[in-house]
């Protein structure tokens, strides 16, 4: 992490300014937005699961109360979609803080199991509030207007998120490389070494939880804006396994990865649209394959072959 | 007023008695050392002592005050840090982010200012990575500073260990084996380098397999024997007792 | 009242036999291996969507059961050539990862080959419901038990009596000391992975005909049977079949008192509570790390 970070995001920036030359349509404007928003909600679980190494499998649920609580105040109550936003990632938050004081105990498979429950339970509430939430049928969303700017149809959308993710990318970088996200990586490296060393470790693991959770509900709330409609598969378990599998794919511990990593499987469903039912077989096989030939991930490991580090 | 004072320590595993009834005193400024054949307690003693294991009775005091049950980042706080007998670094980092992490408690941490680069944050990074630098030469690693930690050798290891722990800026130092494993050269700068550290004002705790190491570096040594004390003294004093010939050659005595 | 209870009572029985049919199957795996296998609700799927497909292309009822839980069984093998195996070295984390990707491409195959309908079998003996104390009770329901508590005794008389059950519990307490003793450990993560398949398997057979099945009942069946496994506490046996019981029982009072729509959520809530407060209890001794 020594490396100065800013001609990657120069790099980044540049290419994000001149991908809209080889967008020819609404479609794949639409294709690079939801990579983006994923590209975002990736780097930040993998802040949990690749820099603090703690797994979560639900975090969908997560980008669910964020989406659903932008909708549901939004429509219901009437709220600007900004406090609404705000509710939805303090309500993720403060739900990540209750949850996770008593499972960070826990170690490998338990805070599995819990994060896994948490998620099913947040889908299934989702799911069965039908007068709320439109139950299994969904329920439409207003757009976002951002004062006096009202971000509607694509283009708009993809400006917004090129900035939003060079600035998530720059704040990841410089939270990973600061006090705190060193303590967070030393936790992973080893537990008991950095609480030699004055890391409450408990503390860090809640601290990135509620942090990566927060941030998932603001996804969720912009994804709802965006998407303009909702349906309950956005919490559920199949989520949390593709935002994981973006997370692996692209490679643990490296935020460019995480970029990497929800642009391809992003891409993947659209490509392989044609061939109905295999999209479930393809992620099983990423998955498989990454973790047996690649565990560290497409981009360490490509970074690795060409003598770089990270 | 001793800086650490152990009172009737013991604990035991599944029944058997890895520590029982062990006292001692350190004074500050002093290098402490426990010795004792294979399994005689003492990287327990050290475990317990520095809040990974819990003991079944006894006290521990630092400065005077009980710190029984304290975790290990609350005694981090007391200016307590340690090394491991089987290494501890964090292998996902640089060798120089692992001797800043061992800062962490001078820092300030918090997550907000960080993500936003603060100029107050970056200056004080840079100030900590020349403060660890510095460190990293102070154990002999100089030329490792741009280094993985996973591409460090062993014996590079054991140094950066160290060097982690001084980060902290500790009153009291346990080191556990700092010597194991390496070749008599590497033992000999690792004498130097505990030498250098106790002079710097920090007492050293020492737990250590290599005689001559001990014998030639230590104020003071406490030997086990079967989780208990054998014997207690300097180094002529500690090599005259009859009952450490004895567990050492292992006749009964 | 009673009768109600009663009802209540037995349909969760029943479908908690599967659930404990599929925390055995966890049960086994991890104690062979320390994987947590989260393919294991596919092997439930496969063996009533296998066992599907054999009737509608003229096979007997039997044959298309024993072929079925044989081809599970086979699958499972597959799994730990393909996906285990392969992965040696893996650290918790990963295996996870790996055998959700598994449970990925079992489902995702089953759904291509055999279509995402939903499917039944007739009861094994007759669908005529019988009467007790004012509950009704299923002839299938009987037999999921029936089996179940045969296979509960059968395991057990193969793990106290037989080598072969002896080595796989003498690998899930010391792995190298098994190796040592010149037991294969990999034929036992073989063999380990080929039973928890054919039970998860039987468990689909038997629980079909009364709740029906498709390609993707593998995910809540298996999530439960995994919430039954770390209820009865990871790597016991009988609290495997314990936990798959109260969980099944639980989720059946909970819809008939409470909520049928909150019935799923029953298992978890179960573990998150579990989770926080017993996290002990259940699970036997804190294992400090060694430093």
């Amino acid at each position: 992490m020594r490396r100065s970070r800013y001609p990657g995001l120069l790099a980044l920036s540049l290419f994000l300014a001149l991908l809209p030359l080889a967008l020819p349509n609404a479609y794949t404007y639409d294709v690079v937005v939801r990579i983006l928003i994923n590209a975002i909600l990736v780097m930040g679980l993998n802040l949990l699961v690749g820099f603090a190494g703690q797994i979560s499998l639900g975090h969908a649920g997560f980008v669910g109360m964020g989406a659903y609580s932008t909708a549901v105040l939004t429509t219901h109550a009437n709220w600007h979609p900004l406090p609404a936003m705000a509710a939805g990632a303090a309500l993720a938050g403060f739900l990540a803080l209750m949850v996770a004081r008593p499972i960070f105990r826990l170690k490998g498979q338990y805070l599995t199991m819990a994060t896994l429950g948490l998620g099913i339970i947040i889908a299934i509430v989702i799911g069965n509030e039908s007068a709320w939430t439109g139950g299994p049928d969904g329920m439409p969303v207003s757009s976002l207007s951002l004062v006096g700017f009202e971000l509607s149809g694509e283009k708009r959308w993809y400006g917004f998120m090129a900035v939003l993710l060079v600035f998530s990318l720059w704040s990841c970088q410089n939270l990973m490389d600061s006090p705190f996200g060193r303590a967070v990586r030393a936790l992973h490296g080893s537990e008991v070494a950095s609480q030699v060393v004055g890391v409450n470790v408990g503390r860090y693991k809640v601290a990135v939880f509620v942090l990566t959770a927060m941030l998932a509900s603001v996804m969720g709330s912009l994804t709802a804006h965006y998407v303009g409609f909702l349906t309950p598969g956005v919490a559920g378990f199949f989520h949390s396994i593709e935002l994981v599998t973006m997370v692996v794919v692209g490679g643990m511990a490296s935020l460019y990865g995480s970029i990497v990593g929800a642009a391809l499987l992003t891409m993947l469903p659209q490509l392989l649209a044609t061939l109905e039912g295999w999209e479930t077989v393809a992620f099983g096989a990423i998955l498989v394959f990454t973790m047996i030939f690649m565990p560290r991930g497409l981009v360490p490991t490509l970074a690795a072959r060409f003598g770089r580090t990270r | 007023m001793a800086l650490l004072e152990v009172e009737n320590l013991s604990a035991a595993f599944g029944g058997v008695k890895a520590v029982d009834q062990v006292s001692f005193r350190v004074e500050p400024g002093s290098i402490f050392s426990v010795i004792g054949p294979n399994g005689a307690g003492k990287t327990t003693l050290f475990n317990l002592v520095t809040g990974i294991y819990h003991a079944d009775s006894g006290e521990v005091r630092l400065e005077g005050r009980r710190v029984n049950g304290l975790k290990p980042y609350e005694l981090a706080r007391l200016g307590l840090s340690r090394t491991f007998q089987n290494l501890q670094i964090c292998m996902n980092m640089t060798a120089l982010e692992n001797v800043m992490v061992g800062a962490h408690l001078r820092l300030d941490r918090s997550p907000l200012k960080a993500m936003l680069r603060l100029p107050a944050i970056v200056a004080r990074d840079r100030e900590l990575r020349r403060e660890a630098a510095e460190l990293m030469a102070y154990v002999g690693l100089a030329d490792q500073v741009s280094a993985e930690a996973d591409a460090l050798s062993y014996g590079a290891l054991k140094r950066l260990e160290i060097a982690r722990a001084l980060a902290a800026r500790p009153k009291l130092l346990f080191l556990d084996e700092p010597a194991a494993g390496l070749n008599p050269t590497e033992t000999g700068e690792i004498d130097g380098l505990i030498q250098k550290v106790a002079e710097s004002g920090v007492t050293v705790v020492l737990v250590e397999h290599d005689m001559k190491l001990v014998m030639n570096l230590s104020d003071h040594i406490l030997v086990l024997d079967y989780g208990r004390k054998l014997a207690e003294g300097t180094a002529a004093e500690v090599r005259r007792n009859p009952d450490v010939i004895a567990a050492y050659l292992g006749a009964s005595a | 009242m009673l009768s109600e209870f009663l009802q209540f009572l037995f349909s969760g029985v029943t479908v908690g036999a599967t659930y404990a049919l599929a925390a055995l199957g966890f049960t086994l795996i991890y104690n062979a291996s320390h994987v947590i296998n989260f393919a294991q609700g596919e092997f439930i799927m496969l063996g009533g969507m296998l066992t599907v497909a054999g009737v509608s292309a003229g096979l007997p009822l039997p044959v298309a059961i024993a072929l079925a839980i044989a081809a599970a069984a086979v699958v499972g093998m597959l799994v730990v050539r393909f996906a285990i195996q392969p992965a040696k070295g893996a650290d918790v984390v990963s295996l996870i990862i790996i055998t959700i990707g598994v449970s990925l491409v079992v489902r995702g195959l089953t759904q291509i080959s055999l279509g995402k309908g939903t499917h039944s079998f007739p009861a094994f003996s007759g669908s005529e419901p019988l009467h007790v104390l004012g509950a009704t009770l299923l002839p299938q329901s009987l037999w999921v038990l029936g089996v179940t508590a045969a296979v509960v005794a059968l395991l057990g008389w193969f793990f106290s009596r037989t080598l072969t059950g002896k080595a796989i519990l003498a690998t899930a307490y010391n792995r190298l000391a098994a190796q040592l003793v010149g037991i294969s450990t990999n034929k036992v993560l073989f063999l380990s992975f080929a039973l928890s398949a054919a039970l998860g398997a039987l468990g689909g057979v038997l629980v079909t005909p009364i709740t029906m099945t498709s390609a993707d009942v593998g995910i809540m069946l298996g999530l439960k049977g995994f919430v039954a496994a770390v209820l009865g506490g990871l790597g016991n046996g009988l609290g495997a079949v314990v936990g798959g019981l109260l969980v099944g029982v639980a989720e059946a009072m909970a819809a008939g008192y409470i909520s049928s729509a909150y019935k799923d959520a029953v298992p978890f809530v179960m573990i998150l509570f579990l989770l926080f407060f017993l996290p002990r209890g259940l699970f036997g001794a804190r294992v400090t790390e060694r430093v």
